[in-house]
């Protein structure tokens, strides 16, 4: 585990990760079909347990690991529910344009 | 075993009210009463063991049930205490309870809440139990609410008449008034000594007087009496108990005449060795005790329910009661308190069965001639009328005496007043057998036609009360004095016996003669000249005012109500809205500033998510720069 460490070294996995997350945030930002917002959250999500893992290994602890294992099953649990809401959502407005949704209007 | 059996004759009422309250619906109506009779006849019998125990070796029974309250040096258990005083206080409780239940099958059996209605008498004698058999002032205290409470439900039994309901409003407020003050007293004892057990108390009392503690004693006493003149209807709280004749008659019967109201005699006797130490506050309570039956007795003179009478002369009776207290004599209290229950019960559910027989009718010039439709209520109320008035021998003579004797040997004014106040007993009690029983019928021709007697469930009991009104005298005869005998053991001041000499006959004689007076002013009034009392319309001058209470009613109305009333409606009309508005300004201020904020709220999801990405990045540039 080191060698791969030693050969690709901490710092690229760090910038693949900023990368990442930044697809991810700018994903965020412009998309605005609600299914591909979905997907830059994963990225950013992803992102994220990639920096853990590489961490862990860097500092030799499993504790990093774990902790990915968690989020991963959290990641799915709020997959599943943001896929039937929006499920919903279409039912209701035909459409998955965040624009649409603004019901929310105080 | 003892330990058992006193809690059951506690609990016994207290299952069968649990019983008609839960299930009385599904039974039937007769079920239900067997049932709430039942389970007080079992408390009777049992009183009657412990009685019979008590008798025989003369040890007072008292047993803690757990700690209930440990403040500081404070200790509190929640005890029971049988001795002679409470057991004869159960005895007539739970036996006179009895005969009205079962009064009560017979007179209640239309009601469609006939359940309901034995529950709450059920209720009640638990509660009058609790009261008398408790070991300290507390659970005392728990009893005592607890009869206000089911007087409260009783009174307005037939809640669907307004009139009724304000009845039992009116006892349960007047009954909060004397309450505050009892509690006050128990406040009082319980910081002056660190105990409200009865037993701790006799000896506490007597030190704390000696190292100059009177003064807390004596307002202790005074705030005791206050409670007492609440629940037993003394002057100036007395006005609840004519208006509680709202109630079902077996309730006036049980809570008005025979237990409730002769709670607070109950607790001034428990109490004697304190109100012994405070003479003043027994001088106030022998006056007021004095101008109460004056007071009571002269309103009963023109009243023309049936019930209503009986109420004042309940109220006279007790004023009685109260100036045997206030002159020491707690054992002729107590006496009076016995036979007075026993004739006083049988004249209400006398009237009740009157009231039975002329399908609701309570007003007396609508009655008269029942003699011959009704021997048995005749005879039976004959008797307890003739007991009431001090006629020899029935039990009334006795006891109303040794009261009479009492005050003629401490305090010439108050034998006068009280020997004024047995008189108009006489006449008021004869007046009413007079309008109810002789003469011709003045109803309408169709109740005429429905006069009858009433079933064996009614009369049975009337009975049963008319007996012990003739014999019940015996517990105290002037000589034998089996009464004060037995209650030497709860008293701890002088004790008197009237030795009957010359004095004595010539009293009992004043006093019979009085009586006499009495029935013949009643009789030729009311039989010779056929006097019937005139339509409200037409009563005017003294007696308008007598007939109308005094006004005291009015006069409560004008100086505590009203003011009341009106300090009420200031607040609520100007005091309130002015409040409100201080109030609502903030509500208004923070309305304002929320509706800014809500603009933000726009529903524009990108905006969220952008405001959202860009808090985090916030977020993240400050802690580098915090670093």
């Amino acid at each position: 585990m080191g060698n791969i460490l030693n050969e690709i070294g901490i710092e690229n996995y760090i910038f693949l990760s900023v990368l990442l997350f930044c697809i991810g945030v700018f994903g965020v930002l412009y998309r605005r079909n609600a299914i591909i917002v979905f997907m830059s959250i994963e990225i950013m999500l992803n992102a994220v347990n990639l920096l853990f893992v590489a961490f862990s290994t860097y500092h030799q602890d499993a504790e990093g690991q774990v902790f990915v294992f968690f989020s991963m099953a959290v990641a799915a649990a709020e997959v599943a529910v943001g896929l039937a809401i929006l499920v919903s959502v279409f039912r209701n407005l035909g459409s998955i344009d965040i624009d649409n949704l603004k019901n929310l209007k105080g | 075993m003892d330990t058992n059996l006193a809690l059951l004759l506690l609990l016994s009422p207290f299952v069968g009210f649990l019983f008609n309250i839960f299930l009385g619906k599904k039974v039937s109506r007769g079920v239900s009463g067997t049932i709430g009779t039942l389970t007080v006849v079992v408390s009777f019998l049992l009183s009657v063991c412990f009685f019979a125990q008590l008798n025989q070796n003369g040890k007072p029974f008292e047993i803690s049930l757990f700690d209930w309250i440990q403040v500081n040096n404070f200790k509190l258990d929640f005890g029971i205490l049988l001795d002679q005083l409470s057991l004869l206080w159960l005895l007539f409780v739970t036996g006179i309870g009895s005969l009205i239940h079962m009064y009560s099958i017979s007179y209640m059996h239309d009601d469609e809440n006939m359940h309901k209605f034995f529950a709450y008498l059920n209720l009640f004698v638990f509660f009058m139990i609790t009261l008398v058999v408790g070991s300290n002032l507390l659970v005392m205290f728990i009893g005592w609410e607890g009869v206000g409470l089911c007087s409260y439900l009783l009174i307005g039994f037939w809640y669907k008449n307004q009139d009724y309901n304000d009845a039992a409003k009116k006892a349960f407020i007047m009954n909060r008034i004397g309450d505050l003050g009892l509690l006050i007293g128990v406040f009082i004892l319980a910081l002056n000594l660190d105990t409200i057990n009865f037993i701790d108390l006799k000896s506490g009392v007597s030190s704390l007087d000696k190292v100059g503690g009177n003064q807390a004693l004596q307002w202790a006493a005074l705030c005791l009496f206050i409670g007492a003149t609440g629940k037993s209807a003394q002057i100036p709280l007395y006005t609840w108990l004519p208006d509680a004749m709202a109630g079902p008659t077996p309730v006036s019967a049980l809570i008005h005449a025979a237990t409730m109201v002769t709670a607070g005699i109950f607790m001034v006797t428990r109490m004697n060795f304190l109100f012994d130490l405070t003479p003043n506050v027994q001088h106030i309570i022998a006056v007021v005790g004095a101008i109460t039956a004056l007071v009571a007795a002269s309103i009963g003179l023109l009243q023309n329910d049936i019930k209503k009478v009986l109420a004042y002369s309940t109220v006279s009776q007790l004023g009685l009661m109260f100036l045997a207290l206030g002159l020491g004599a707690y054992t002729v209290a107590v006496f009076h308190v016995i036979t007075h229950a026993f004739f006083k019960a049988c004249l209400f559910l006398g009237s009740g069965s009157v009231i039975h027989g002329l399908h609701g009718e309570q007003d007396m010039r609508k009655m008269g001639g029942l003699r011959k439709a009704m021997p048995i209520t005749f005879w039976t109320m004959m008797i307890s009328t003739l007991a009431i008035a001090g006629i020899f021998p029935f039990a009334g003579f006795w006891s109303k005496d040794e009261i009479l004797m009492t005050a003629f040997h401490e305090n010439k004014v108050l034998w006068v007043v009280a020997s004024i106040a047995s008189i108009m007993t006489a006449f008021y009690m004869f007046r009413l057998m007079y309008l109810t029983f002789f003469r011709e019928f003045r109803g309408t021709e169709e109740q005429k036609h429905h006069l009858h007697e009433s079933p064996s469930l009614i009369t049975i009991p009337l009975v049963i009360l008319a007996i012990l009104a003739t014999i019940g005298g015996a517990i105290n005869f002037p000589g034998s004095n089996w009464l004060n005998h037995f209650l030497e053991p709860i008293l701890v001041g002088k004790h008197e016996e009237h030795h009957l000499g010359t004095t004595e006959y010539m009293l009992m004689g004043v006093a019979l003669v009085g009586a006499l007076v009495g029935i013949a002013l009643a009789y030729s009034k009311y039989i010779k000249q056929a006097f019937v009392p005139k339509p409200d319309a037409e009563i005017e001058g003294l007696s308008k005012t007598i007939y109308n209470k005094f006004y005291v009613d009015e006069i409560y109305t004008a100086i505590i109500v009203k003011p009341i009333n009106a300090i009420s409606n200031f607040f609520r009309t100007t005091l309130e809205p002015a409040l409100g508005k201080i109030v609502f300004s903030f509500g208004t201020v923070a309305y304002g500033i929320a509706s800014q904020g809500r603009k933000l709220q726009n529903g524009n999801i990108g905006l969220y998510l952008f405001v959202f990405v860009l808090g985090i990045c916030a977020i993240i540039t400050y802690l580098f720069i915090a670093q």
